[in-house]
């Protein structure tokens, strides 16, 4: 598998080249938000609004109504934490386009509980006029900066940094609204999102050589979540459907599943993989994962319910289709 | 409290007074009307307003109609016909100023002045909390006069200041004016914005502020104090003027001082009594007017009957 690094910073710079209406603000989290590189080439629309982030948010909310279109960068717990007010009643009731791009998603820090945003998907697509996107790869980093700009409103978005894997096509862009087919079945459907999609394709392969056949969708769309592949990709499966997100169950992808599910009549199992209503830890990737639930092996577990049977995959079964090279190059994330 | 010196009243004075009587008057009338209301606040803001409407402010003439139409509905897909209050300000010209009233509980005080300016037709005020209506109990972003939504308190003065930073980036020349009550000082967005208006400058923006000492539980001394104010504002980067929130030539005055590259803020210090001196017995609750009584109500309605009505009075 191909690992790129700082793919958004490349991408911003050339993307943004002949759009004199997008501005960037950053919140004391310049280079930790891959927007040096923006500030160097354009420095005349790189805003430092230092560590103030409830200004930061009202502040965009003026200049989009002035006709600039603001892309404001942080981690996304010091958006949604600690300016709720100021996007919901500056930035999303009058519909303005201020774009936030949310680092850190879930557990993909060491930083813990102060960093790690597990509850962003709830909280902000209970907002009116919100529009929540979320990254998993360099192909959806690439892609996504034409639909955020297209799409009216206000646009939330959970982003990756650093070395990111490369799990789709580059000829095939992140459409808003449209999820990913990656497999087709009719035994389980697996709906996954983020980083929890690179993680649940390790298992999905284990899964197929027991036997169960396997629909996989991977949604980069949290809202709205309305495509006609949803409701296909619930409706099919004998056994059940199992969703897998990086971070809480209540309200994130889960949710918006079961939601899908009751309104459509579709009386099946559903499993929720994610933090189950708690919080986690600082700690690296693989610890936090297996600590809290969130790896292949849960999936593997998850599907063994389902299916009635004990399916007998074994860490040595998953660390066979296990790609190492993904984070081995990795260097410990600082903040 | 420092008080400027009486200054030489000039003659358009005379004319922002008279629209302070009537605010003052206005709002008295629809209290007592309602059995309730924000009539302490436009006691403190009546000259403020006047002023800004009738001297300070380059607006054009408004573009809305002079009886506020029904709610719009919320701005969002499907909504393409939605308009804001801002329209009683006048198209948002380049060369022209744009105003935009932070606390949202003032509305009734906003819509008084903009009746006295011309902007509004008094039987419009008769839509005042009535369902279905723009002309809301707190302003919203449709409500006259209106463009933001102001009612959670400090992230006006924010928006505004992203709104003079981005005129700026397009070269256009006219201000932006706040108006702000004091009590938003306790806000840490408030001095968030402080620290940004300066750092960029941003010396189109002017922010009148209603000093007048009181909010919701009482005294802000009692409360919390943001004393001193004009100290506190300056050590943060802003330009700070105090004036006599009642005197219009006062109040007027720092708007015609030269930009020096800090924001200006005009802190006037006003009575939440002036010119309905029956309020003092209320204190220190003034934030909001209801009577206890139909009794009390019967004063207030005798005394309005004898000192305002006739539209004669003044200060």
């Amino acid at each position: 598998m191909e690992i790129l690094t700082k793919v958004h910073a490349q991408n911003l710079v050339s993307w943004a080249k002949n759009k004199p209406r997008v501005v960037v603000m950053s919140a004391d989290l310049t280079g930790s938000t891959e927007i040096a590189e923006f500030q160097q080439a354009y420095p005349e629309r790189f805003f430092s609004m230092g560590i103030a982030e409830q200004n930061m948010l009202s502040f965009a909310a003026g200049m989009a109504r002035e006709g600039f279109i603001p892309f404001i960068h942080t981690f996304a717990v010091f958006i949604y934490r600690q300016a709720l007010n100021q996007i919901v009643s500056s930035v999303a009731y009058s519909n303005l386009p201020v774009k936030m791009f949310g680092f850190l998603p879930g557990i993909t820090t060491p930083g813990g509980a102060t960093h790690q945003a597990i509850e962003d998907v709830a909280v902000m697509r209970a907002v009116p006029n919100m529009t929540v996107f979320e990254t998993s790869d360099a192909t959806e980093i690439e892609t996504i900066l034409d639909p955020i700009l297209e799409t009216p409103g206000p646009v939330y978005v959970r982003m990756l940094r650093g070395e990111v894997p490369r799990l789709f096509p580059k000829d095939e862009p992140f459409r808003p609204g449209v999820p990913r087919v990656l497999s087709t079945g009719s035994d389980i459907t697996l709906i996954t999102a983020g980083i929890c999609t690179e993680e649940a394709m390790r298992a999905t392969r284990a899964l197929t050589a027991r036997g169960l056949s396997i629909h996989h969708v991977h949604v980069s769309t949290h809202k709205p979540f309305t495509s006609p592949i949803l409701l296909d990709a619930v409706t099919r499966p004998r056994l059940g459907i199992i969703t897998m997100e990086n971070g809480t169950i209540v309200g994130g992808l889960g949710s918006e599943v079961a939601e899908l599910m009751a309104e459509s009549g579709v009386g099946k199992k559903l499993r929720r993989i994610g933090l189950r209503d708690t919080f986690a830890h600082g700690g690296s990737r693989p610890y936090l994962t297996k600590k809290y639930g969130l790896d292949a092996m849960a999936l593997a577990r998850a599907a063994e319910e389902l299916a009635g049977a004990a399916l007998n995959i074994t860490e040595a079964d998953l660390a066979g289709v296990r790609i190492e090279a993904v984070h081995s190059q990795a260097k410990a994330e600082a903040l | 409290m420092g008080r400027t010196p009486q200054t030489v009243s000039p003659p358009w004075a005379v004319d922002v007074r008279r629209a302070a009587w009537g605010i003052r008057r206005r709002v008295m009338e629809h209290t007592i009307a309602n059995n309730g209301g924000y009539l302490s606040q436009a006691c403190c803001a009546a000259e403020i307003l006047a002023t800004l409407y009738l001297k300070t402010m380059r607006l054009g003439p408004s573009i809305a109609p002079m009886i506020p139409p029904a709610f719009p509905g919320v701005p969002g897909p499907g909504n393409s016909d939605y308009v804001t209050g801002g329209l009683y300000h006048g198209e948002a010209a380049p060369d022209r100023d744009r105003f935009y009233l932070s606390p949202a509980h003032y509305a009734l005080v906003l819509y008084a002045a903009l009746i006295e300016a011309g902007r509004m037709a008094p039987e419009g005020l008769a839509q005042f909390n009535q369902d279905g209506s723009t002309v809301e109990m707190i302003g919203a972003e449709h409500s006259p006069g209106f463009s933001m939504m102001g009612g959670a308190l400090a992230q006006t003065l924010s928006q505004a200041a992203g709104v003079a930073l981005a005129r700026r980036l397009k070269g256009e020349r006219g201000r932006v004016w706040v108006f702000l009550s004091d009590g938003e000082f306790q806000e840490g967005q408030t001095w968030e914005t402080i620290a940004a208006l300066a750092f960029y400058k941003l010396d189109r923006l002017g922010v009148y502020v209603d000093v007048n000492g009181q909010q919701c539980d009482g005294e802000t001394e009692d409360v919390m104090t943001t004393e001193p104010l004009d100290k506190r504002i300056e050590s943060f980067g802003g330009r700070a003027v105090i004036v006599d929130g009642h005197d219009p030539a006062a109040i007027n005055a720092p708007a015609d001082l030269h930009p020096d590259g800090r924001p200006l803020f005009v802190l006037c210090r006003t009575d939440p009594c002036r010119g309905i001196p029956l309020l003092n017995e209320r204190r220190p609750r003034l934030h909001y007017v209801r009577f206890t009584s139909p009794a009390e109500r019967e004063v207030y309605r005798v005394w309005y009957q004898e000192h305002m009505a006739a539209g004669r009075g003044e200060d």
